[in-house]
């Protein structure tokens, strides 16, 4: 009996491993609601005060804040490929621009006759020529299929990419060229009026949405915070995707994918799912970018622009979430000031960020203030 | 420590915010503030650089001459780097952020038709200085390029004369866009309408950037074996210069197969060897050798202006229609503030019809008085060795713009806004 | 067919060659070049200028000629007052009067005098009738040739007066071709029907549209030809034509495919040096070939400037400046950046692009947004017809024969120097080269230094092509990594044949598709191919973990 009392208490485990880990620290979870809360005032700030008073935001303030949100969405679907699975996409913006042409479909559908040809048709069908509509914007004028193909285009042309390319382990370097040629020969397509996609004048001169008048401050303003919710909501999870079992694979997949291989997981259907997965939400982004701009056109899918979405993810910090968010911030930030500022002296820049931040910030920002962080804590010790 | 962490994201986001305060709170001197709108970077910055530069050099000149109303011109410029969605939000800066008066800018009509929906929201105005596809009319917009029956339309009818060439079948070669697009079909029906069928027409696209012309040049020669054939060229920009190069190397002259542009001007031509290309057209309502007192003195300005900037290549700055067009509509613009007295929209727009200016083209032209279109003379000219343009037909005077087209169906209701 | 322009032409040729016939003939001509025949050339009448070429065509003395021809070429100037002068082409030169030939001083106020496309077919015509008589044999051949086009029976006693008296072979055969385009016009059937024939067996499809006149139906059925056989003959040499027609496109095509493929060849050689050496996809690769196109203009400027009686070689020096340059400027950044990224290519990846992003925009400083202007010299301006209708322009031969050297050059270094054995032994195994003394940090330095040095080979080849701007290297990254990508980076072999390949089927295909579906076309084939053999056509070999 004694010696049953004196047995020691068997090992406890860390609490981190005995404890259901929840998504975001309770400081990390305070941290993001007081930044969603305050992104969602600013809006408010826009329809309230009138334009003379001093805290007042002006409508360029608030599309600007809204179009970068977006790209905050297309950076943190490109971060779980790349930051946690180890796929480097120079082609994203693909998806992003589908998602725009699938949803600009309905919103050309809306303008109705008020366009300038006042014919059923938009106005770049009515100087090809053409009549009627091509097959395959048979039912863009019900915003529910719009949505669908918003969702399924990207997904699907995602999904059989990523199927073959997978399947035949094509890797690192050779993938990302890939990936640029398919963007690259995707640019080319709808760049010709033929394509049926209004070449290179694209979509625009939106009128309404849903029956709201587009360029209306109260649109804009729902808009704005449909987008702020969508971001949100994806970075939830994208969280609870990587904090899973799924997501401890994908960074195995990131490290070491041999290895994986060798224990015995084929890692296909987890590439493939993270990687439709995050077309999917970048393609949500293309659509709720187009009509906060206003314009979606072949431009968009240009190598330049996927390449820019990488250096957010890069700048943010990769494989953290929450830094392709601030990255993307940062970087548009930048780049709004600097080309009304000095605007020639911006590619400069832009140049210097790509080189300093892979040279000299692996991390990013994210891991730039968590090498802080700890450096202060170790000191303090 | 984690609070620290959220103090620094809150302090960051604030001070992102802030940004968008920051113009507001500077204080504001009392000048009317002028938006250019051009790229300066981007494939579109061959053309549109020189626009800013004229712009500048205008406004430094109205301003030597007292200003607007006793105020000096502001220039507020800003790079949308030849990307359509960035000229729109530009635009938007310009007017909602640094509350400019006018802006003048656009080149490309994807720019234009971007950047249109932000001019009708917030009611200001654009003076848009390049030739163009018509088939619009902007309250908020005063075009003083050419609509196509101050260029496109000419040209063929010069084409199909016999100081032309007498020509009876057409290549229309064009970069996939609307304006090529929109200025082929109606070009098309005005052929129709003289007599052309469309198996003596031959219509062929090529993307922007296009470089490799082999093939469509062969096509060409193969092409004008069926009778006396001209080319009617709506490339553009850059594509221009392998387009012509491949012309002049595989031997087709102009007195074989003569080619007009309407996308070709003189700071084109600056990156090409035109002694192979002599012969061969373009249209335009100005050309820089065009001799007369104002144009002259329009030159000698730019050339001082260029060399005291230290523009690059100040020593070879030619001028070009869109270069005047900005000078002329600057200076139409400054004449109807004057005349309303104020530099309010609505008002400003309701004096500029009926304006009218001694142009560099050596008219008295006059922007109309419904149609937001300048009068403009049309002149077509040979490229000669020096990469300049010698006149071989002008209009009698000015001719007044057509926006909608007698030659596109459905236009026939159209003239006024 | 019988268009009003050609008749026109035909009038003013007609006129000409009557004259030059009478002139033959012995009869006197009248006098020879006055003021009152020059004064309308410097009025702005144009029927009156027509009016007066005409009659300086008629007029033997050469002294008419020399003033079509000073005419012709922008030299011939005018004062205010109506005096015409022949002049150097510079203004304050030496003028030549025509009248008497007297030389003087170019009078200030005389500007150039103007002609249009018009005028200049007048003039053509005008100075094509004594140039059959002249003495040199390709003016006498290029007379001919411009008179086989045409219709003006007229023309034909002056014709078989000129093929009397013709000893030269060639010519001989293109009046024969002249009279023969005419005869078909005869009445009498037999010689319609040689004439088609002869017409058939030039296999050249000037002759398509005036053959199919005579075998093609009318809308009634009928038929403009009577003669039976001539119609046979007609269709016949239709066929000849066609058939021809069709080789020449084929020729076309492998020729344009050959051409591209080698500019693609000459883009991405260094891209797959590198690349195999170190395996990093160089992102600024495009700028390299701008700073060789930017070399080749400073260097014509300078040869401009400095050395004029030389321009025509400016290219040749500009070759080892821009590869001395580039390869400077691809070894600094390879010392500075790419050196710390050693084993992440990724990220190599993003600092190049940053990279270029700097050069172009450095570039966009230096010499502004607007292309510069870069000319073909002499010897690489216009081409040669072959085939009889296929012009292959001297520029692309030039380029091809020059990509062929490269190559030769490229596979002589890594197979018979050191240099090129201790890089190819880096792209097999660098571990193992490390350990066997191979110094891989001043290798890879090196051949960073080729590769970019070979860029910059490329930029003055594509200087030659297509615009100098400093968007240049935008415009042929994709296509480099494309035939990288696909030729795989273990054997030159690869790269060659991945370009000539993809240049040959890009220029096949774009007949049917149009250029830019067949562009389109091609990426997506080569997206596939690539998931066959993912690591390209010709991998390296070796045991490397990946």
């Amino acid at each position: 009996m004694n010696q049953a009392a004196t047995l020691a208490a068997p090992p406890s485990l860390h609490p981190a491993l005995m404890t259901r880990r929840s998504l975001f620290s309770p400081q990390a979870w305070l941290g993001l609601l007081v930044a969603v809360a305050f992104l969602a005032v600013l809006p408010m700030a826009n329809l309230v005060f009138a334009p003379d008073h001093p805290l007042h935001i002006s409508s360029y303030a608030v599309a600007l804040l809204g179009k970068f949100m977006c790209y905050a969405l297309a950076a943190l679907a490109l971060d779980l490929v790349w930051g946690y699975a180890g796929i480097l996409s120079l082609g994203h913006g693909l998806f992003f621009a589908l998602g725009g042409y699938a949803h600009g479909m309905y919103l050309m559908r809306s303008i109705g006759r008020d366009g300038v040809y006042q014919s059923d048709l938009p106005d770049f069908m009515v100087f090809l020529n053409w009549k009627t509509y091509p097959w395959y914007w048979w039912g863009t004028e019900h915003f529910a299929y719009a949505w669908f193909l918003v969702l399924f285009v990207p997904g699907l042309l995602a999904f059989l990419f990523g199927y073959f390319a997978f399947r035949s382990r094509i890797k690192g370097v050779y993938f990302s060229i890939i990936t640029q040629a398919l963007t690259y020969a995707a640019m080319l397509l709808f760049f010709r009026n033929d394509t049926g996609f209004g070449g290179n004048n694209g979509f625009t001169d939106f009128k309404r949405i849903l029956g709201f008048d587009i360029t209306a401050a109260s649109t804009r303003a729902g808009l704005y915070w449909i987008t702020l919710a969508v971001l949100f909501g994806a970075l939830i999870l994208a969280r609870v995707i990587t904090q899973s079992k799924l997501g401890r694979v994908l960074t195995a997949v990131r490290d070491s994918e041999s290895r994986l291989r060798f224990i015995g997981y084929d890692p296909l259907g987890f590439k493939l799912f993270v990687w439709t997965l995050s077309a999917v939400l970048c393609g949500i982004a293309g659509a709720l970018y187009v009509p906060q701009v206003g314009i979606i056109n072949p431009g968009e899918m240009s190598t330049e622009n996927s390449i820019e979405m990488v250096i957010w993810v890069a700048t943010g910090g990769r494989g953290t979430l929450i830094g392709p968010i601030i990255g993307a911030g940062a970087v548009n930030g930048l780049k709004t000031w600097f080309t009304s500022v000095l605007p020639e002296y911006w590619l400069y820049c832009l140049g210097l960020i790509f080189v300093l931040v892979t040279l000299f910030l692996p991390q990013g920002i994210v891991g730039l203030v968590r090498r802080i962080m700890r450096h202060r804590e170790e000191r303090r010790v | 420590m984690k609070r620290r962490l959220v103090l620094k994201q809150l302090t960051a986001a604030s001070l992102l915010a802030m940004s968008g305060w920051m113009p507001q709170l500077m204080a504001a001197e009392d000048t009317i503030k002028v938006g250019i709108l051009h790229s300066l970077s981007g494939t579109m910055a061959i053309s549109e650089t020189s626009l800013k530069d004229v712009a500048l050099m205008t406004i430094d000149e109205i301003n030597a001459n007292g200003g607007v109303m006793g105020k000096k011109l502001e220039a507020v410029i800003v790079d949308p780097a030849s990307n359509w969605p960035l000229f729109a939000e530009k635009a938007r800066q310009l007017i909602a952020q640094d509350k400019v008066s006018v802006v003048f800018g656009c080149w490309t009509s994807v720019s234009r038709k971007s950047v249109l929906p932000v001019f009708k929201e917030l009611n200001s105005l654009l003076f848009y200085p390049v030739q163009y596809e018509g088939e619009e009319l902007e309250k908020n917009v005063f075009y003083t390029g050419a609509a196509p029956n101050q260029q496109a339309i000419p040209a063929v009818e010069y084409l199909m004369s016999e100081d032309g060439g007498g020509a009876k079948r057409f290549v229309l070669l064009g970069t996939d866009y609307v304006y090529p697009r929109t200025t082929n079909k109606i070009l098309r029906a005005f052929l129709h309408s003289k007599g052309v069928k469309d198996s003596d027409i031959d219509e062929v696209y090529t993307p922007f950037g296009h470089a490799d012309y082999q093939t469509i040049v062969a096509n060409i020669k193969r092409f004008s074996t069926g009778g006396r054939t001209a080319v009617i060229s709506t490339i553009n920009g850059d594509s221009n210069v392998p387009f012509y190069k491949e012309l002049g190397n595989a031997g087709l002259k102009a007195t074989d197969v003569p080619v007009v542009a309407f996308s070709v001007g003189e700071e084109e031509l600056r990156g090409v060897d035109t002694k192979p290309l002599v012969g061969h057209l373009a249209a335009w309502n100005y050309f820089q050798s065009i001799n007369n007192p104002v144009n002259t003195a329009f030159i000698e300005k730019w050339k001082a202006y260029a060399k005291a900037k230290n523009l690059p290549n100040a020593n070879t700055v030619v001028t070009n229609d869109p270069m005047e067009a900005t000078y002329v509509g600057m200076h139409m613009w400054k004449q109807a503030v004057e005349k309303a007295k104020s530099t309010d929209v609505d008002k400003v727009i309701a004096a500029m019809g009926g304006q009218t200016f001694a142009a560099p083209d050596g008219f008295t032209i006059e922007m109309d008085k419904t149609n937001h279109h300048l009068h403009k003379p049309v002149f077509i000219g040979e490229i000669n060795a020096n990469g300049q343009f010698d006149v071989v037909w002008k209009s009698k005077g000015p001719i007044r713009a057509q926006p909608w087209s007698p030659y596109i169906a459905g236009n026939e209701g159209k003239q006024g806004l | 067919m019988h268009s009003a322009i050609t008749r026109v032409w035909y009038r003013w040729l007609a006129i000409g060659l009557l004259a030059v016939f009478a002139h033959t003939a012995g009869a006197a001509a009248p006098g020879g070049v006055d003021a009152a025949m020059l004064a309308p050339l410097a009025a702005s009448d144009t029927d009156a200028k027509l009016v007066a070429i005409a009659a300086l065509g008629q007029l033997p003395d050469p002294a008419a000629a020399r003033v079509l021809e000073a005419l012709n070429t922008g030299a011939l100037f005018a004062t205010p007052a109506g005096r015409v002068l022949i002049g150097p082409g510079s203004a304050g030169g030496a003028a030549r009067d025509p009248i008497d030939g007297s030389t003087l001083a170019m009078p200030a106020d005389a500007s150039a005098i103007t002609i249009n496309n018009r005028l200049r077919r007048a003039i053509a015509g005008a100075l094509a009738a004594s140039r059959l008589f002249a003495d040199d044999v390709q003016v006498r051949l290029q007379a001919a040739q411009r008179l086989q086009s045409g219709s003006d029976v007229a023309l034909l006693p002056t014709l078989d007066a000129a093929r009397e008296k013709e000893q030269h072979p060639a010519v001989r055969e293109a009046l024969d071709i002249a009279r023969a385009n005419l005869a078909l016009q005869s009445d009498d059937p037999a010689r319609r029907r040689s004439a088609a024939e002869l017409l058939g067996n030039t296999e050249s499809a000037a002759f398509r549209p005036v053959l199919a006149a005579l075998a093609t139906p009318r809308a009634d059925g009928s038929f403009a030809e009577t003669d039976a056989s001539v119609r046979e003959a007609a269709v016949n040499a239709l066929k000849q034509i066609d058939r021809h027609q069709a080789l020449i496109e084929w020729t076309g095509n492998l020729f344009y495919g050959i051409s591209l493929g080698s500019v693609l060849l000459l883009a991405a050689i260094g891209l797959a040096i590198t690349f195999g050496l170190i395996g990093v996809i160089n992102m600024a690769h495009g700028e390299l070939l701008m700073i060789g196109a930017y070399t080749t203009y400073m260097t014509q400027t300078f040869f401009r400037q400095w050395l004029p009686a030389w321009i025509d070689w400016y290219v040749i020096a500009a070759l080892p400046l821009a590869f001395a340059i580039t390869a400077l400027v691809g070894m600094a950044l390879e010392r500075t950046v790419i050196r710390w990224l050693y084993g992440r290519p990724l990220e190599t990846l993003l600092a190049t692009w940053g990279i270029s992003l700097i050069l172009m925009q450095a570039v966009r400083t230096l010499f502004g947004a607007q292309n510069v202007e870069v000319s073909n010299p002499s010897w690489m301006s216009g081409g040669v017809t072959v085939l009889g209708g296929l012009v292959l322009t001297y520029n692309r031969i030039a380029i091809i024969v020059f990509a062929a050297l490269v190559v030769f050059l490229v596979w002589l270094l890594l197979n018979h120097t050191r240099l090129g054995l201790f890089v190819r032994a880096i792209t097999q195994n660098r571990r193992m080269a490390d350990c066997v003394g191979v110094p891989t940090g001043r290798i890879d330095m090196l051949a960073f230094g080729l590769g970019s040095g070979i860029a910059g080979l490329a930029g003055v080849a594509l200087s030659q092509l297509s615009n100098v701007g400093p968007d240049l290297g935008r415009g042929y990254i994709v296509d480099s990594f494309m035939v990288v990508v696909l030729g795989g980076v273990g054997q030159l072999a690869g790269t060659v044949i991945a370009a000539m390949g993809l240049g040959t089927v890009n220029k096949f295909l774009e007949p049917y598709a149009g250029a830019v579906l067949a562009k389109i076309i091609i990426l997506v084939l080569i997206v596939l191919i690539v998931q066959k053999r993912p690591q390209g056509l010709f991998a390296p070999r070796g045991r490397s973990v990946e």
